[in-house]
């Protein structure tokens, strides 16, 4: 008996003692990341990185305004496109996607959300690079979209689907037609839910580079049309990174830095929303 | 005994069935409920009784497989008429569910006002006496009139439960329907929704189900005691509760079973 229980005792000991060290080492990959960034980058970060354009390959200075500047455009499109359609699509599928069409857009959500990005940075250049003949922004803003949709339809509807059933009753009991329902009062609920997944979501296309290689395309001259190519964070990091010049190593260092910042004060007022939710209901 | 056939019809269920699907769970059930009366429906759980509340302002079928056949008839109008339009019956009868189901992103003012507003806009003033007309019947005016514009979920679960019954009679709704309204209560919030009951059948006609037999002898004038679907027995409260003509009923209210 006292044989089994000390048995059990050091079992219980040795993996809790296992999955802390694995989480540790989870951990541990973040803070590297961030600290060898903050090392090589920081060092760079100065006031004309933030405000200048790239200068010519082998001189010193210049900085990413351009990089910066086209990364929000891009994403703020893409998210302008991708959010409502997202959004929409998962409310549909969560107030009333229990029929076979609802199984059918969420399976095909699925398959989407699980294909990889140079995929649909092919098709965005064969459906819209090469018809308009040449690479531009606005079609790099439609690729980030069509990663976004599935990803912010799902998370919308697992929001909506927290709202309780009661609260749906309680307004369909009132005379609330179905579609005022699901509107003002379930996805007014779900509301700093479906924040989150927005978040979430611009976070995670925010720092894509795959398939805007095939679309925006990069640019070093600042450019703010995006009917014509446009640099980003991501491409900039990419061109810079496998440049020859010791000056793009240290600029790729430092738009790389700026890129995980902005990535992750996304994802830090995601998981304030979330709270702040919380915070409201109790 | 039947309630007098000359009190003014205000709500009758004739040969009310409800099922899910192909299994009846409320069996050819006539009822009916006078004007300004509190009629409360009994029974062990799983006997019908909340479907049946249900099947009074067409919830029931907005449930997966939810279909009924008979009559319910709101002054001698079929509800379930072709013609009728189930979102605009829903303003006439008002529900006050099991737990209180304030809306959390709305204010007090705004969770009273709602049930108006889907109605139509209308004047500021006009739905201001409106809400405080129906807290005031609630009786929740002198605890919230203070902080109309807060959160609803800051209340305590028997305010948020009055607050639902404000809710529901802001519309002006002929018939209130009570489906266990003070199951997550304490005694002293379960006292205020029965005073509430006596209160409010001089201008509604209410039905209330309840797991309480106490609260049914309380509250209510007329009773019907469901079993397995079938209305067992339906009479006037105090002669159910003391001499019950159905042998099922006695045994229930005697505690024997259910």
């Amino acid at each position: 008996m006292s044989a089994r229980r000390l048995r059990r005792r050091f079992v219980s000991g040795l993996m809790t003692t296992l999955v802390a060290m694995l989480s540790f080492v989870a951990v541990l990959a973040l803070a590297l990341i961030l600290g060898y960034l903050v090392a090589k980058g920081a060092s760079s970060l100065d006031w004309s990185f933030f405000v200048k354009n790239p200068v010519p390959a082998g001189q010193a200075g210049g900085g990413v305004a351009n990089a910066i500047v086209g990364t929000v455009i891009i994403v703020g499109f893409a998210a302008l496109i991708g959010l409502p359609i997202g959004i929409g699509t998962g409310l549909y599928l969560a107030e009333y996607g229990s029929g076979r069409l609802g199984w059918i857009v969420r399976f095909v959500a699925d398959v989407l959300n699980g294909t990889p990005s140079i995929v649909v940075g092919i098709f965005a250049w064969t459906w819209l690079v090469k018809p308009m003949g040449h690479f531009s922004a606005l079609a790099g803003s439609v690729a980030l979209a069509a990663l976004m949709v599935p990803m912010i339809a799902r998370t919308t509807e697992e929001m909506v689907r927290l709202v309780p059933h009661s609260l749906r009753e309680a307004a369909l009991a009132l005379g609330y037609p179905r579609w005022r329902t699901s509107l003002r009062v379930v996805a007014r609920t779900a509301l700093a839910g479906i924040l989150t997944s927005c978040l979430v979501g611009v976070a995670r296309i925010a720092g894509e580079t795959a398939p805007l290689l095939f679309t925006a395309l990069g640019n070093l001259n600042f450019s703010t049309s995006v009917l014509q190519p446009m640099q980003t964070l991501s491409l900039q990091v990419f061109t810079y990174a496998t440049g020859p010049f010791d000056e793009w190593h240290r600029l790729a260092w430092a738009a790389a830095l700026v890129l995980m910042a902005l990535v992750l004060l996304l994802s830090l007022s995601a998981r304030w929303a979330l709270r702040s939710r919380h915070g409201a209901a109790r | 005994m039947a309630p007098p056939a000359d009190a003014q019809l205000q709500l009758e269920t004739v040969r009310l069935t409800a099922l899910y699907g192909r299994r009846a769970v409320v069996k050819d059930v006539s009822i009916l409920f006078p004007a300004h009366t509190v009629t409360a429906l009994i029974g062990p759980s799983g006997c019908g009784k909340t479907t049946f509340l249900r099947c009074l302002n067409r919830m029931h079928e907005l449930s997966e497989g939810g279909w009924i056949t008979g009559r319910v008839l709101l002054d001698g109008e079929d509800i379930y008429d072709p013609a009728i339009d189930a979102v605009q019956l829903r303003r006439r009868i008002g529900m006050v569910f099991q737990r209180p189901t304030p809306f959390p992103t709305m204010s007090i003012y705004d969770n009273v006002a709602a049930g108006l507003r889907v109605n139509g806009r209308r004047p500021k003033a006009e739905l201001d006496a409106a809400v405080e007309s129906a807290l005031r019947r609630a009786a929740l005016w002198d605890e919230v009139k203070d902080r109309l514009q807060r959160s609803a979920l800051a209340l305590s679960g028997g305010q948020q439960q009055r607050l639902c019954v404000a809710r529901a009679l802001a519309p002006e709704p002929e018939v209130l329907l009570l489906d266990e309204p003070t199951a997550s209560l304490d005694p002293a919030g379960t006292q205020r929704i029965e005073e509430l009951c006596h209160a409010l059948k001089t201008r509604y006609t209410i039905v209330i189900v309840t797991h309480n037999l106490q609260q049914a002898a309380r509250v209510s004038d007329y009773t019907a005691f469901f079993y397995l679907g079938d209305l067992v027995e339906l009479g006037r409260t105090e002669e159910l509760f003391t001499k019950p003509t159905e042998e099922r009923t006695e045994a229930y209210i005697t505690g024997r079973f259910g």
